[in-house]
Formats: structure tokens, C-alpha cells, sequence
């Protein structure tokens, strides 16, 4: 269908609403943001008004940089380890019965509605060492006696890898269950094995979906500050942790608005490098 | 034996029997269509030949080897698919060429084997096309190439034809039967159009139901309908009821003395086909009725005579025009050579 392009001012009438919204809860709050990240720290009270760089040098050190690369890192992590187990689940989920597709994602759908908070103590509790599930292991003699998973990198990765599950399975749904069956069974009747036909033929045809998933749990788990430091030792915080903690901690604004732009800036680099990389390989 | 047989082959989902007993034999090298209406367990029987579904009882056997239990992707065997499932992630080359990497043939040998494949389907260099680029005549000759990469012992192909329009499907149909016989390859294709199923066959099945009702070839069915199903389904066919009456048959109210029916059928069906209706003066002929429609479709001319209370259709040539008009009271001329005696 051919639409006309706008004529009259009138006929923007249609956007006053979404244009409304979008700035008044996304572009006031973001250059807000970006302005007080240019201002200068009061000690004694908040902040004044103020044109400086220093809140952006002082990030400029070794051990925030430590702590971004750590936090993109266990992103990244986060995101392969949710795609991977994600992708077979939601396979063989589109391939089983209405019903037991229902109860599944129902379950999964049930997960979003805990909290932060709820999933890092529950979690605390399972890893640890008096009522976690390593005394199980005792129990059926795998091990010899409990032991604390917690607080540890493997705690922070679990966690954060559980919440952010039923995202991926649900962005993987939909184009799962579009993608034609009889594909796979080609495949098969062309001499690869089930596994094998998973592999040569689902992952690829889905390829951008996997991409645009990966990217999706990349920059929800970049925005995880609780976990990291309800299940996670220091060295395991995010840079999400510590804009908290600048934030509301140590009142210094300042500082976390322009820590808080940067890692804007950092991710949309990455995902816009991913996108690039995307595009050539399709085009090769 | 060389060939595939199946062996009481039966098939449930749950309470419902979509395949019954099926026993069929399909020696080496020969065309075989499966015919019927939709629901009639055509495309099941095919799956399970396929391995893609297993039968609740009964054996498949292929070259004396069975291979009921054996999963599809052992079976050596090439299939397309009504959707055609053509990978879109890859190209026309790269989708022919798929069994062969799945096999781990050398990358030199595989590009060998695809440019003879396209040449053969008429479509050398198109190897890096990407399958979306394709027309839908073009990308079945694709799916057929795919199928035949390997040189399988089996060739299936599910409603090949029915995403074509009319005049292309005529084409593949006379093309797909050319190569079959090139080739020599065991072929079994599922349609719901007899004409197709006519056109490439060695061996017409009929199911019905989820039974085979007849199998035999293309002409025999045509000629020598095993039921009244398979007279009905196949062409056109006029059912007309009898009774046995000492010596032949009494059709409509007029005796045919020399209709040869079996010994103790007392009444059943003829089934006589339109084109073996011969039209006469009244009185020139034992039965006689009353034309009701004419339709001339110039290649042919179809007669509707209501006679004894049933409604026959003749059909004649051109240059046999039969001289008449709606109204007109005509004879019906059966030959008892041309009624096929059928139990009702």
C-alpha cells in the first residue's frame, strides 16, 4: 500500500501521543542524565549546575575499566549460556503438544513475575551451605558434606541466566513455531540425524533471531545490580553495582550519570558492531 | 525380491485408523502414484515408507532388507516435500548439494555433482542463486535435484505438483516421468489427481479410506475398475444397477442378453463409462430416454439422456456429433463388452 507523505501539520496529529511519551520518559530523563554527568560534585550538598570532565576522568582508571570489561563480560556470558540452553529447549517446546506448550510457558511467564530481590535470596539460600541443594548431593552420596556455592562467579552467572530464561524463550517462541517443520524432515530424509539436522538447519534459518536474542539478554543482564552483590563477591560487581552505589550511596551524581553514559555508549557500539558483523556475513 | 514391499501395514492415531492392512509391492525401478481423495491415507502410508512415522504393525522391506525400524536418515532415500522445504538459508547450490555434505563427500566431487544435477533440470548456472530468488517452477525442479543428489534407492515425492498452475504442472508431470525413466529410480508420488497420477504412472494405487482399493495400471484401473469407488473416482462413469435374469442382465428396464455376470450375483452395479454410450435412433436400441442437457466443449460433447429413471451421460467426438436436441427421445446402445459388472 502507497501512502502519502504528510502535507499538513495537522497530519502529524497521529504522533502528538507517542512523541509525548517518548520524550517525556525517554529523551527529558536520558539528557537529564548526560547533563548532570557534566556537572560538579558538591560534597557538602548534591551537585552544581557546571561544565567539567572530571567525573568522566576519574572513570579513566584501571580499576573501572577492570570493572567495565568484567561487566560486559559476564553479559556476554549471560546471554550465550540463555541461547544455548534457550534455543533446544524452545525447539523441542514448538514441536510438543498445545498443552504441554501452555503449562510450560505459563511456568516460564510465572518467573517474571519475581522479583530481583526474591530470585537473589532464593538463590542464596539454595547455594548455600546449612539448606542448599549440595545437601541433596549428600544425601543421594555425590558428596561427602555440604558446602557453600556462595558468594561466587558460578552463584552470579546461575542467577542471572535464571532471570533472564523466560526472555529469551519467549523471543525465541514465536519464531520457533513459524519455522516449517517439514524443514527438518528434509533434512532427515537427506541423511542427517536429528542432531545433526538441528545444527545445519534450524540454528542457521535462524540465525538473525539467535542474533537479535543474544543481543537482547546482552544489554538486560548489563543492567543487573542486585544479583552481583546479593550472590557475587566484590570482584564479581557490575558497573551497574557501582553506579548504584555512587548513585545512592555516595550521593555522588555526578559521577554515576557519567558512568551510567558510558556504558550507553559502550554498548550500543557493541551491539551496533554485532549488527555490522551480521550484515557483512549475510551479504559474504 | 528387488523393490519395496509392504506388508500389512497398518497405522492408528489414537482411536482413529488412518492406514489399514496395506499390503502393496513395488518391484525395482517402477513409478508408482498414490491416489485418492484427501484424509485417505495416501500421505501417512508415504511418511512411514519415508520413516518419518512408524506404523503401529505391519513391515516395510526394501530390497529384502526390512526397514521398519530403521531411521530415515539410513534409508538412502530422496524425498520432496508439497512445501518443497527448500533451506532458505542456502543456496540453489548448497541445497543440492546438502546429502552429499551431510555424507562428508569432498568439496571438488560435491560441485561436480551439482553442476551434472542442474543441467539436468535445465538450470546450469544457477548454483549460487539464493532459492528465494527462484520461480515456483524452478524451485520444484530444485527440490527434485536435491532429492536426487545421492542417487537414493527411493524416490517419494508428496503432491510435487500441486503449488504449479495448470499448464506447467502438465509439463513437469511428462518431465518427472522422462526422468523417472532415465534414471530407472523406484518412484512412489502421493496425488489427488488422477490425471497426473494417468499421465506417470506405472502402477495406479487407489486408497480410500485408508485401504487400497485397487492397484494396477493406469489404464487397467480405467478400464477394469475394481469397485464402484474406484470407477467413480477415477474419469467419469455412469453407475447403473442390475439384476441378473437367467442368460445376461436386465439394465433400465431392457434385457442385455449377453452381459457376462458371475454365477450367483443376483443384482449389483455396471459401471459403463461415458464414452461407451452410444446414442441411436429410438427403437434401434433395447433402452430408450429422453436428452435433457447437451454441453459441447468443442474438443468433446457431452449428452445427458434421463432413461428409466436414471440420469447417463454419453460422451462423443466431434466428427461423431450425435444429431440431437434437448427433449429428443434417443436409444441407449450398451455394449456388454464395455459394462464392467461391479457388487453393490
Amino acid at each position: 500500500m502507497r501512502r502519502e507523505a504528510p502535507q499538513k501539520l495537522t497530519d502529524y496529529g497521529p504522533l502528538v501521543f507517542p512523541a509525548g511519551m517518548l520524550i517525556t520518559f525517554f529523551v527529558v530523563p536520558f539528557a537529564t542524565m548526560i547533563a548532570v554527568s557534566f556537572f560538579k560534585r558538591n560534597p557538602s550538598g548534591f551537585y552544581t549546575p557546571d561544565f567539567v570532565f572530571e567525573n568522566y576522568e576519574r572513570f579513566l582508571s584501571l580499576f573501572f575499566g577492570k570493572v567495565l570489561g568484567f561487566s560486559l563480560f559476564l553479559a556476554v556470558t549471560v546471554a550465550i549460556c540463555c541461547v544455548v540452553l534457550a534455543v533446544p529447549f524452545t525447539y523441542l517446546l514448538s514441536r510438543a503438544k498445545r498443552r504441554t506448550q501452555v503449562l510450560w510457558l505459563v511456568a516460564l511467564l510465572s518467573i517474571l513475575s519475581l522479583s530481583e530481590v526474591i530470585i537473589g535470596f532464593a538463590w542464596s539460600t539454595l547455594f548455600s551451605r546449612t539448606a542448599g541443594i549440595t545437601n541433596l548431593l549428600v544425601m543421594i552420596g555425590i558428596l561427602d558434606q555440604p558446602v557453600a556455592l556462595n558468594p561466587s562467579f558460578g552463584a552470579v552467572l546461575t542467577a542471572m541466566t535464571y532471570q533472564a530464561l523466560p526472555y529469551t524463550v519467549l523471543v525465541l517462541y514465536p519464531a520457533l513455531v513459524r519455522l516449517d517443520p517439514t524443514l527438518t524432515e528434509a533434512a532427515r530424509t537427506l541423511g542427517a540425524s536429528p542432531i545433526k539436522s538441528f545444527f545445519t538447519v534450524v540454528v542457521p534459518a535462524l540465525r538473525n533471531t539467535i542474533v537479535a536474542t543474544l543481543i537482547m539478554v546482552f544489554i538486560f543482564a548489563l543492567g543487573c545490580y542486585l544479583l552481583p552483590q546479593i550472590l557475587g563477591r566484590p570482584q564479581h560487581w557490575t558497573l551497574s553495582v557501582l553506579i548504584t552505589d555512587q548513585a545512592i550511596y555516595q550521593s555522588n551524581m555526578p559521577f554515576a550519570a557519567a558512568m551510567a553514559v558510558f556504558l550507553v555508549l559502550v554498548t550500543l557500539g557493541l551491539v551496533g558492531l554485532t549488527v555490522y558483523a551480521g550484515r557483512k556475513g549475510e551479504a559474504a | 525380491m528387488s523393490g519395496l514391499t509392504l506388508q500389512n501395514i497398518v497405522k492408528q492415531f489414537g482411536t482413529f485408523t488412518a492406514v489399514k492392512n496395506v499390503e502393496l509391492t513395488v518391484p525395482h525401478g517402477t513409478f508408482v502414484c498414490l491416489l485418492g481423495p484427501s484424509g485417505c491415507g495416501k500421505t501417512t502410508l508415504m511418511r512411514m515408507v519415508a520413516g518419518l512415522d512408524l506404523p503401529t504393525s505391519g513391515a516395510i522391506k526394501l530390497d529384502g532388507k526390512d526397514i521398519t525400524n530403521v531411521p530415515t536418515h539410513k534409508r538412502d532415500l530422496g524425498m520432496v516435500f508439497q512445501s518443497l522445504a527448500l533451506f532458505p538459508h542456502l543456496t540453489v547450490g548448497e541445497n543440492i548439494a546438502y546429502s552429499l555434505r551431510i555424507r562428508g563427500v569432498g568439496k571438488e566431487e560435491q560441485k561436480k555433482r551439482v553442476d551434472e544435477l542442474l543441467a539436468m533440470i535445465h538450470l546450469a548456472g544457477y548454483a549460487d542463486r539464493p532459492v528465494s530468488k527462484l520461480s515456483g517452477g524452478q524451485r520444484q525442479r530444485v527440490a527434485i535435484a536435491r532429492a536426487l543428489a545421492i542417487s537414493p534407492k527411493l524416490f517419494l515425492l508428496d503432491e510435487p505438483l500441486s503449488a504449479l498452475d495448470a499448464k506447467l504442472r502438465e509439463a513437469m508431470q511428462v518431465e518427472l516421468r522422462q526422468l523417472q525413466q532415465r534414471l530407472g529410480i523406484t518412484t512412489i508420488v502421493v496425488t489427488h489427481d488422477q490425471r497426473e497420477a494417468m499421465t506417470m504412472a506405472d502402477t495406479v494405487v487407489v486408497m480410500n479410506g485408508g485401504e487400497i482399493r485397487q492397484a494396477a495400471a493406469p489404464v487397467e484401473i480405467y478400464r477394469r475398475p475394481a469397485d464402484t469407488f474406484v470407477a467413480d473416482f477415477i474419469g467419469m462413469t455412469n453407475l447403473i444397477d442390475f439384476k441378473a435374469d437367467g442368460t445376461g442382465a436386465s439394465v433400465l428396464g431392457a434385457s442385455i442378453p449377453s452381459l457376462a455376470v458371475p454365477a450367483g450375483l443376483k443384482s449389483g452395479i455396471i459401471s459403463v463409462r461415458p464414452e461407451d454410450v452410444h446414442l441411436t435412433a429410438p427403437g434401434n436400441a433395447p433402452v430408450t430416454g429422453t436428452v435433457t442437457f447437451v454441453r459441447d466443449l468443442g474438443g468433446t460433447i457431452e449428452t445427458f439422456v434421463e432413461a428409466g429413471g436414471k440420469q447417463i451421460v454419453a460422451v462423443s467426438m466431434p466428427n461423431a456429433r450425435p444429431d440431437v436436441s434437448v427433449g429428443q427421445s434417443v436409444g441407449v446402445q450398451l455394449n456388454p463388452s464395455d459394462c464392467v459388472v461391479l457388487k453393490s
